[in-house]
Formats: C-alpha cells, sequence, structure tokens
C-alpha cells in the first residue's frame, strides 16, 4: 500500500537519522514551511489591516467562501487523518468514524455549555471523551479483524447515532445543542477569517503529530501490524494494545475535527453524523491515498471541492440552453451522493494509491527534469 | 401482558425473518463464491423492487411478465457488475473490496432515488387485500405469499447446490479456487453466476416486500439489516443465514414488544439487532454456524 518516496538516483539514505527525516531535502522544507507562512500572512494581513481586503488578490483570502472551504478541509482533513492512521497505517477499517467525529462535536459543546470550560481547553477534552468511547467499541477490535470489524463499526455508527437522539441531557436530543465560538485571551475566533487560522493552526499541530507518530517506535509497530500482524507478534509487538490505541487515536482525530465543526458552526445537531459522513471520511482516505499523512489532506481537499466544483457545473450548464431543465436541477443531491460513490470506485480501480502516489510522481518527474531516468 | 399482540409480533418477525434469510443466503452466497462483501446487497432489492414496480404501473405489462423480465434485468445487472467493477478488484486487500461495494451502493442509491424519487409508492394489487386468519392471528394474504415465496427460494438454492452441476461447480470454487480451476472450472462464470443469481433472488425478496410495504429507498436499509443475521449465522454458512435471518426477524419484533410495553425508549426495532451484533462479536466472533479460521504461520 504505502511505497517509498522516489528520490533522484544516488539519492541513498545512510542513517536512521536520514530515513526518519520530516522533510527529505531543505528545500522542499523551506517550500513547506514558506507556504504554510504565506497561508498565514495572506489571511491574516486584511484581519489586521481591513483597508487591504479590497485588493485584488488578497481579496479572495478575505472572502468567507474561500474561507470556509478551508476551514472545513481543516476539519474534516483532521479526522481523515485520524482515519488513515487506523486504516492506512494500521490495517483495521472502520465504517463508524463519523460516530466518533459526532461524539467530538456533542462534548465539546456541552463541556463548554454545562461546565463552562473555555473552549479552547474544551475541543482536546472532546477529543479525549472521544477516544474513551473509540476505545469501548474498539475493545472488539482486539479480537477482530477485517470484515468482522467493518461490521461491528457499522453496528457502532448506528448505535451511536441513535443515542445522540436519545440522550438529552448530553447532545439536546433531536432539537440539537448550541456551540460558542473559541476565546483565547479575550480573543474571540467568531469570523470566518480568525476561525481559519485557529483551526489551521490546530490542524498543522496535529498534522505534525501525526508525522512524528511514524517516526516512533509505537508508528512502526502500527505499519508492522497492517502488513504481517503474525510476523509482528513473533516480533514482540502487543497485538491488542496497539490495535486498541490505534482505534483510540483515530477517535481522538476524529473527536478534535469534530469540536472543530461544531465551535465553527455553533450548532450541533445528529443528523450531520450519518453513514453517509462516514463513508466520505473513508472515501478521503483512498482518494488522498492510504497509509499518507499527506494523503488525507489531499483526499479532503477533493472531497471537499467535488461538491462545489459539480454546484459550479451545474450553474453552468443551467445557462445553457438544453441544461436547465428541472430533472437536472433538481438532481444535483443525488449527483452529488453518486460523484462520490463513483470516485471512491475509479480511485479504487485505476489508482488504488491515491493522489499521494500522484503527488509523488509529479514531484519526481519534475527533480530529475530534463533527464527523468 | 398482552399476549396476543406478542404472538402477533413473533409471526411477523418469523415472516420478516425469513425474508431477511433470503437476503442474508444472496449476501453469503457472493461472499463464499468470489471473497466479496458486498454492502450494496440492499441495492439490489431496491432496483429490483422499482424495475418491476416501473414495468407494471407505467408499461402496464402483468405480473408474471413485467416479474420475468424483472429477473431477467437484474441477472443481466449482476453479471454487468461483477465484470466491470469486481474483477478488477480480485486480489485487492479486503478494505478496497469493501470499499469498493460501498461505493457501489452508495452510487446506485443515489441514481435510483434520482431516478424513481423518494417517496414511497404502492405496488399494484395482486392478491386480495382480505386479512387472512391463521391460528386466530391476522395475516396479510402478500405475507403468507411472501412466506411461501420465501421457502420456495430456500428449497431451490438447495436443489441447484446439491444437485446441478453449476452448483457443484460454485461449492468446489467456494472451497478452493485454485483447485477449482486445475479441475476445468471457469472460475469467471462461477464468479458472474453468483452475482447473477444474488442479484435476482434479492429482486424477487425486494419485489415481495415491495408488494407488502410499497416501494421506497427504506428497502434499501434491509441490506444492512442482513449483516447481523449474517454474524449471527456465520458470514460462509447458507443455513445459518437463514437461521440468523429469522433470529434478527423474531429479535426486533421482540424487542419492539418490550420497548411498547415497558421500557418506551422508542426505535428499539432497528437498533436492537446491532446492540446483539456487537456483543456477539465480543463474544463468539465467529457466529454460530461460521467455520472458526485457524491461522498458521
Amino acid at each position: 500500500m504505502a511505497s517509498v518516496s522516489m528520490r533522484p538516483c544516488g539519492d541513498f539514505r545512510t542513517s536512521y537519522k536520514d530515513d526518519s527525516r520530516l522533510f527529505d531535502t531543505a528545500l522542499t522544507a523551506r517550500i513547506g514551511i514558506g507556504f504554510l507562512l504565506a497561508l498565514y500572512l495572506l489571511v491574516g494581513l486584511p484581519l489586521a489591516f481591513p483597508g487591504l481586503a479590497d485588493w485584488p488578490v488578497l481579496g479572495w483570502f478575505a472572502d468567507s467562501y474561500f474561507l470556509s472551504l478551508g476551514i472545513q478541509i481543516c476539519l474534516y482533513g483532521v479526522a481523515a487523518m485520524g482515519l488513515n492512521i487506523l486504516v492506512g497505517f494500521t490495517g483495521q477499517i472502520s465504517l463508524g468514524h463519523a460516530a466518533f467525529f459526532g461524539v467530538g462535536a456533542f462534548s465539546s459543546a456541552w463541556l463548554n455549555n454545562t461546565w463552562g470550560i473555555p473552549v479552547v481547553l474544551a475541543i482536546p477534552l472532546a477529543g479525549l471523551m472521544a477516544a474513551a468511547v473509540g476505545l469501548l467499541f474498539g475493545a472488539p477490535a482486539a479480537r477482530i479483524k477485517g470484515l468482522y470489524l467493518a461490521i461491528a463499526t457499522l453496528a457502532a455508527q448506528f448505535i451511536i447515532e441513535d443515542l445522540f437522539v436519545r440522550l438529552d441531557w448530553f447532545t439536546g436530543g433531536s432539537s440539537g445543542a448550541m456551540a460558542n465560538a473559541p476565546e483565547l485571551f479575550g480573543f474571540a475566533f467568531d469570523t470566518d477569517q480568525t476561525y481559519f487560522l485557529f483551526a489551521l493552526t490546530i490542524t498543522i499541530v496535529l498534522t505534525v503529530l501525526a508525522t512524528n507518530l511514524m517516526r516512533t517506535r509505537d508508528g512502526r509497530a502500527l505499519v508492522a501490524v497492517r502488513d504481517h500482524y503474525l510476523s509482528a507478534e513473533v516480533m514482540g509487538i502487543n497485538l491488542t494494545r496497539y490495535r486498541v490505541m490505534s482505534f483510540g487515536l483515530a477517535a481522538f482525530y476524529a473527536g478534535i475535527g469534530g469540536a472543530l465543526y461544531a465551535h465553527y458552526l455553533m450548532f450541533v445537531s445528529a443528523e450531520a453524523f450519518t453513514i453517509l459522513l462516514s463513508i466520505q471520511f473513508l472515501g478521503m482516505i483512498i482518494i488522498g491515498g492510504l497509509g499518507s499523512v499527506k494523503g488525507s489532506i489531499l483526499g479532503t481537499i477533493f472531497m471537499v471541492l467535488l461538491p462545489e466544483v459539480m454546484a459550479g457545473g451545474m450553474g453552468m450548464l443551467q445557462a445553457t440552453e438544453w441544461g436547465n431543465q428541472p430533472f437536472l436541477v433538481n438532481g444535483l443531491a443525488f449527483l452529488r451522493e453518486m460523484a462520490i460513490g463513483a470516485a471512491i470506485i475509479l480511485f479504487l480501480i485505476f489508482e488504488p494509491d491515491g493522489l499521494a502516489h500522484r503527488w509523488r510522481q509529479i514531484r519526481a518527474y519534475w527533480s530529475l527534469y530534463p533527464f527523468s531516468h | 401482558m398482552n399476549w396476543e399482540l406478542l404472538f402477533q409480533l413473533l409471526l411477523n418477525g418469523i415472516i420478516v425473518g425469513t425474508l431477511y434469510g433470503v437476503v442474508a443466503m444472496c449476501f453469503v452466497l457472493i461472499y463464499k463464491s468470489t471473497q466479496v462483501v458486498n454492502f450494496a446487497q440492499g441495492e439490489f432489492l431496491l432496483i429490483g423492487a422499482w424495475v418491476c414496480w416501473s414495468l407494471l404501473v407505467h408499461w402496464q405489462m402483468p405480473f408474471v411478465v413485467g416479474f420475468l423480465f424483472t429477473l431477467v434485468f437484474m441477472m443481466a445487472f449482476g453479471v454487468l457488475l461483477q465484470i466491470v467493477v469486481l474483477r478488477p478488484m480480485i486480489g485487492e486487500p479486503i478494505i478496497s473490496v469493501i470499499m469498493v461495494t460501498i461505493g457501489l451502493s452508495i452510487f446506485m442509491r443515489a441514481a435510483v432515488n434520482w431516478i424513481f424519487g423518494q417517496s414511497a409508492e404502492a405496488f399494484p394489487r395482486i392478491f386480495e387485500t382480505d386479512v387472512v386468519s391463521v391460528l386466530g392471528l391476522n395475516v396479510q394474504p402478500a405475507y403468507l405469499m411472501s412466506l411461501v415465496f420465501s421457502l420456495f427460494i430456500m428449497a431451490g438454492f438447495y436443489a441447484f447446490f446439491r444437485y446441478s452441476r453449476y452448483g457443484l461447480a460454485m461449492r468446489a470454487t467456494a472451497f478452493n479456487q485454485q483447485v477449482a480451476q486445475s479441475l476445468g472450472i471457469s472460475v469467471k462464470t462461477v464468479f458472474a453466476l453468483a452475482w447473477a443469481i444474488s442479484a435476482m433472488v434479492s429482486a424477487l425478496a425486494g419485489v415481495v416486500i415491495g408488494m407488502v410495504n410499497g416501494v421506497s429507498s427504506a428497502l434499501s436499509f434491509i441490506g444492512i439489516k442482513v449483516f447481523p443475521a449474517v454474524i449471527l449465522g456465520g458470514l460462509d454458512s447458507i443455513v445459518g443465514a437463514v437461521v440468523g435471518g429469522l433470529i434478527v426477524g423474531m429479535l426486533e419484533n421482540t424487542a419492539e414488544f418490550v420497548d411498547g410495553q415497558f421500557l418506551h425508549w422508542g426505535n428499539m426495532l432497528t437498533i436492537a439487532p446491532f446492540w446483539v451484533l456487537i456483543l456477539l462479536l465480543v463474544l463468539k466472533p465467529y457466529g454460530l454456524f461460521g467455520t472458526k479460521t485457524i491461522e498458521r504461520v
């Protein structure tokens, strides 16, 4: 599943330190960090100086539509990363990821509303609560795998979804729960611009954590469990511990993503966390690439932009003579679901390693240009 | 205690349970012979029922003709699906195979909802509507018909696997693909056949349920109800699938009864089988009749 990233000829790794570098070369490190700094500046500048928002390029970064897409990519991306730790790195499967995402969303709102815990603290606590629920339902995961696990997590999805409506004191029942915007030292992250920066920061921290996990003994143990669990066990890896641990980690990431979701929308309702969202999470990591942290983000970008691009295409189609038919206009919601299903199928058949693989190939092509052999 | 209601619900449970059993059998058939976990089983019911409905209502076909057309359509559909989507997935990890069928399931459900609408439509009446009384309990004739249908299908399955040449080939393939291939069995044909039969029989179940409850997108949920049934019975046992279906049907109706009489929690009909499923997976992961896999290094 996971393949070694392509490097130019003659670029060999001669020490373990080399092998576990975060960035392949100094150049990629500079590009990566520079990109993130530029993102902070481009969003932060119009925020600090509102006059700049009228400028041509900076204006896009103050536009609430683009920012809302960015926020969605951050919060779903965090959850997808968690799922990738479980599916891509440990080789387990979960069809109940949306339920853990929902547990995080409701927990964070509940901790803040009922106990008055500040949102900034409530978000990690919500992650822990989701992890606790994940461990509870992950306990069977210690014994079962593959198909049986898929079905167990499917059952967990339905049970938790049902509990969301049932547990009034926790979730507000069918009417849902309100959530407040996060605040830090009296500064409220309640606009799209500020919230984007907030979510982006958390996403970066969690991305670095996930990447670092893969450089530790625990991370390598997870991969060993995936690749051949019997050999892993023979080599002294405690299977039960790592399977349950990766379940807990996945639920923790999902919980943080869910908490970010709750405080962004400022309203949580049980209908948001259906099996379809679980499937979308799986779609994200499959499209992005199993076993790649970067792939989770790429897949999330794909999945978030897909409906927007479709809506845009539909808008253009309606402007034409024959495209403006009620059959097409009313079918957008269905077309969206069909596109998600089709994307999953097509990627699995034609590009099973996902966008991360494609990305590596493009990079290898350019880093070796013009002699690409 | 309202005994009459309990018996009525249990009877419903048995009837619905046999239908679950039929769908679970189709699921097990695909799993056994092609090693594919079909998460799109419910959509076969949905498509079959809608196709039959539109043939009867829009094309004004007599029931028998429309029904036969539906079966032929579903057979072609199952084979096509196997060749186009599932064949490239042979040898891929189980996660990929599961995800392909999940992708298929949401694709087909959305397409069907788009084409036929989301509201429920009633089937044209095929049997008279008067309620029949069996042992003092009221039963709809369509339900009785469905019971007969299901038993008929199960007998057909048994005969097919026991006596027909293709049934033998399928059992051989399920036992060991490589050996079967070396004995001259076309594994490709067997795979296509498994999907064709599964799609056809599922569509049949879809039509029967559609006749009783009307055709709507809720039919695809049966495909999810099948999971508790097959896990209860053990994934690779056809007899187990039937028993599991019966247990799930009775279980959900008993849960409904207990809930309505004492607990008043609501929604137990849908949720109870999943609670049992989780408990069962913790206690007895290979089901009641499943093969225990013994792993060697």
